[in-house]
């Protein structure tokens, strides 16, 4: 090999002005040019061990496909990473890639660890410019699985199937395929176009979508069996807000993190769609502080809100949201309101004018201020509150982005199927319940995790599936 | 795409399609509904199932033109597709070991309040109706309800066919004069049905209304449709879509769900006018 690259620091991605980006829905990272490409890909020492593999949940073979960007192979270094993953260029922009690959690589000691995920993305968008050719169908075995639901896990799952030749039907109730990659993550971190062109490259490997279709409802797993399918993977997600159960949240204006994107995202309002209503312009809180709370928040801000606040009960240390989405909001204007957590929601109400049409909308937010306690026995620093700090945060929309709990429309619907007590599908390693043939994985399974978790979850699946139904194979 | 198999014009503004979508029609009992989109782009609206047929694979719906998907669905023709059609959605109505029910059907909730009254005729149940309209011209099924009910009161709001006043007038006669019904189930207006659980009230009869709240997905996902119940233990938060859409009409906030219906009231005008507009400009 020749000589790495020994910068300490990392290419860094090129992105558009935040003062810019903060009012259109167009792509926040513009992605890597070539040159910058093949100078990232030279920081790569090529370990031996390749601690970064270990860090990836679908075991991508990095140094392999870096060193294919570095002979300017870009298509052989596509080829490997779809090898593991089925959806390459949504990994290269969503997943948590500072926890996990780049979290293991070597040069991260002593300096900045390689863009990796920027590699990847680099790599699929090549190929997605570069390559029409439909993949090759491998033989066909006839076997049919079921996949309930067309998420991450239930995208994986199906794609790794197909590719060894099984007959794949994948259900979603919405309709439109993609699961949270269409309905939640918005067209600014990951544009709607990539998600529909993976889900082409899965049906171009005679992946079967049929959309409009509950399962649970429309039809139940016991019916999947007898229609055909030996194996089913249940995919569905982390369906159901959570909310405080605080006085006021069935106010107008206050919103589920998952309607306010479901409306923007699925239901086009971010493109000004005439048929979608949402709640924009004024002042915007948004509660909580994961990933779903930064695209929320960024999300309003885009729709024409004045001011954007994230009302957060930690402090920014223990922010959960990836730290690139939390400087991205920064630098747009979000403000953060840390150590503060909402104790009620205000709402207006003319006791005179029973018909003001202003009455039942939001008007703001009482909060309590925070402090965190000592550490416990885990070391994890409760925030308590600071009596007496009450105040009032002016709002005309509110977004509760506090977690989803497991959709139980399929659980109750399917004899022996074993949940935990927070509605969680039980799974064994292999992602196998406690029903012969099905199968799970995803949010379903854990709660509210991340696309590349699920993905991998998806992947275990297709090859325990695998394991279970090719020796029927005549 | 889902095809329209028939249409029926059934007053000036209520509208009734058969689709043909096998699998909902195999499934769908009385109370669940279904969520369609009339075209690309266009907004999810639930409408409750109005009957199906299994051996045809049709669902029927029958709705009123309140905005713009409406008003371009009653355009629709018999043989026209719609982008999507999917359900059942929600919990059917709990009909079981009912031997005598009052159906209270308000304007275009008798659609919904037909099936149920035939379920419960085919049950072995003594069902009296009563529907009412804001005037004559609006009367709906007023047949299909003779034909499952052993009586039918239909009130007009202006007198112009039927009897004139509320559906709750002739409710709080029976009531008075000593009926003792299992339960009264009450499908319309928020408000009618709000009125219907106060005549019960005195009566200590059940009521079971059926809500209908602005809702995307149906299936849990975005809360939209969420709503209070007063019960014992206190204020309890429910999503339509999943826990009902029946409700013990008892707790229910209906004022609250009253405001939230209001919502984007500014916007569906403006969204209606606009498409008007457009079919106007058509029509030249």
């Amino acid at each position: 090999m020749a000589t790495a690259n020994m910068n300490p620091n990392r290419n860094p991605m090129p992105t558009q002005d935040p003062a810019v980006r903060a009012r259109n829905f167009d792509e926040v990272a513009l992605g890597y040019t070539e040159e910058m490409a093949l100078d990232e890909a030279k920081r790569c020492l090529n370990c031996k061990n390749a601690p970064c593999v270990t860090g990836c949940p679908v075991k991508i073979r990095i140094p392999e496909f870096l060193a294919k960007i570095r002979d300017k192979d870009y298509e052989g270094a596509y080829q490997i990473i779809t090898e593991s993953s089925s959806l390459p260029a949504v990994c290269g922009r969503v997943c948590p890639q500072e926890n996990q690959c780049e979290a293991k690589c070597v040069r991260g000691i002593k300096g900045e660890s390689v863009g990796i995920g920027r590699l990847e993305r680099f790599v699929a968008d090549w190929h997605n410019a570069h390559c029409a050719e439909d993949p090759v169908l491998p033989p066909q075995n006839g076997i049919r699985v079921a996949i309930i639901g067309s998420g991450p896990s239930g995208l994986t799952c199906a794609g790794d199937l197909a590719k060894k030749g099984y007959d794949v039907t994948v259900y979603e109730a919405l309709h439109v395929a993609g699961g949270v990659l269409v309905y939640g993550i918005p067209e600014f971190r990951l544009p709607k176009k990539i998600v529909a062109k993976e889900v082409e490259t899965l049906r171009k490997l005679g992946v079967k979508i049929e959309t409009n279709v509950v399962i649970g409802k429309t039809l139940t797993v016991d019916e999947l069996f007898e229609m055909g399918y030996k194996a089913v993977f249940i995919g569905s997600g982390a369906g159901l807000p959570k909310f405080m159960r605080i006085p006021g949240e069935t106010l107008n204006g206050v919103y589920s993190a998952n309607e306010f994107l479901t409306r923007s995202n699925l239901m086009k309002a971010y493109r000004s769609n005439p048929e979608t209503p949402i709640m924009k312009g004024g002042k915007v809180a948004v509660v909580g502080g994961g990933n779903v709370a930064m695209d929320a928040a960024r999300t309003a801000l885009r729709l024409g809100a004045e001011q954007v606040s994230v009302v957060y009960r930690r402090s920014m240390e223990e922010l959960p949201a990836r730290r690139e989405e939390v400087e991205h909001a920064e630098e747009e204007g979000i403000q953060f309101r840390l150590l503060c957590s909402p104790t009620e929601i205000l709402g207006y109400h003319n006791p005179d004018d029973p018909r003001d049409p202003k009455n039942g909308f939001v008007t703001g937010i009482s909060c309590i201020k925070m402090e965190l306690s000592e550490p416990d026995e885990r070391g994890r620093r409760r925030p308590v509150p600071i009596p007496g700090s009450d105040f009032t945060l002016e709002a005309d929309t509110v977004i509760m982005s506090i977690g989803t709990s497991p959709n139980p429309l399929i659980k109750s619907t399917t004899q022996g199927l074993a949940v935990t007590p927070t509605g969680g599908i039980v799974v064994n390693e292999a992602g196998l319940t406690s029903r012969a043939g099905v199968y799970a994985g995803g949010d379903a399974v854990t709660g509210a995790a991340t696309v590349i978790s699920a993905m991998g979850a998806g992947k275990t699946a297709a090859k325990a599936i695998h394991e279970a139904l090719s020796p029927t194979i005549e | 795409m889902y095809r329209i198999a028939e249409k029926k014009i059934l007053n000036p503004t209520v509208t009734q399609l058969q689709i043909e979508a096998p699998l909902v029609a195999k499934k769908a009992k009385a109370g669940q509904f279904i969520i369609l989109r009339v075209d690309e782009e266009g907004e999810r609206i639930p409408l409750t199932v109005a009957g199906t047929d299994p051996a045809a694979g049709t669902v029927k719906i029958i709705f009123q033109t309140v905005g713009a998907t409406t008003e371009k669905l009653a355009r629709k023709e018999a043989g026209d597709f719609l982008q999507d059609f999917v359900g059942p959605l929600g919990v059917a109505t709990e009909l079981e070991g009912l031997k005598k029910v009052c159906i209270v059907g308000g304007g275009v909730g008798c659609a919904i309040a037909l099936p149920i009254a035939q379920a419960l005729k085919n049950l072995g149940a003594e069902v009296t109706g009563i529907i009412g309209f804001r005037n004559g011209d609006l009367v709906i099924l007023e047949e299909e309800f003779r034909a499952c009910c052993n009586t039918l009161t239909v009130m007009t709001d202006d007198g112009s066919y039927g009897k004139k006043g509320n559906v709750t007038l002739p409710l709080k006669e029976l009531l008075e004069k000593g009926e003792k019904f299992d339960r009264i189930i009450a499908i319309g207006p928020l408000v009618m049905m709000k009125f219907t659980v106060l005549t019960a009230k005195p009566f200590a009869i059940p009521v079971t209304v059926s809500m209908n709240p602005i809702m995307i997905d149906g299936t849990g996902m975005c809360g939209g449709c969420r709503l209070t119940l007063n019960t014992p233990a206190g204020k309890v938060t429910k999503f339509a879509c999943v826990d009902g859409p029946d409700f013990d009409g008892y707790q229910v906030d209906f004022d609250e769900a009253m405001l939230r219906g209001r919502m984007y009231g500014a916007f569906e005008k403006h969204a209606h006018e606009e498409t008007c507009n457009l079919f106007k400009k058509e029509g030249k």
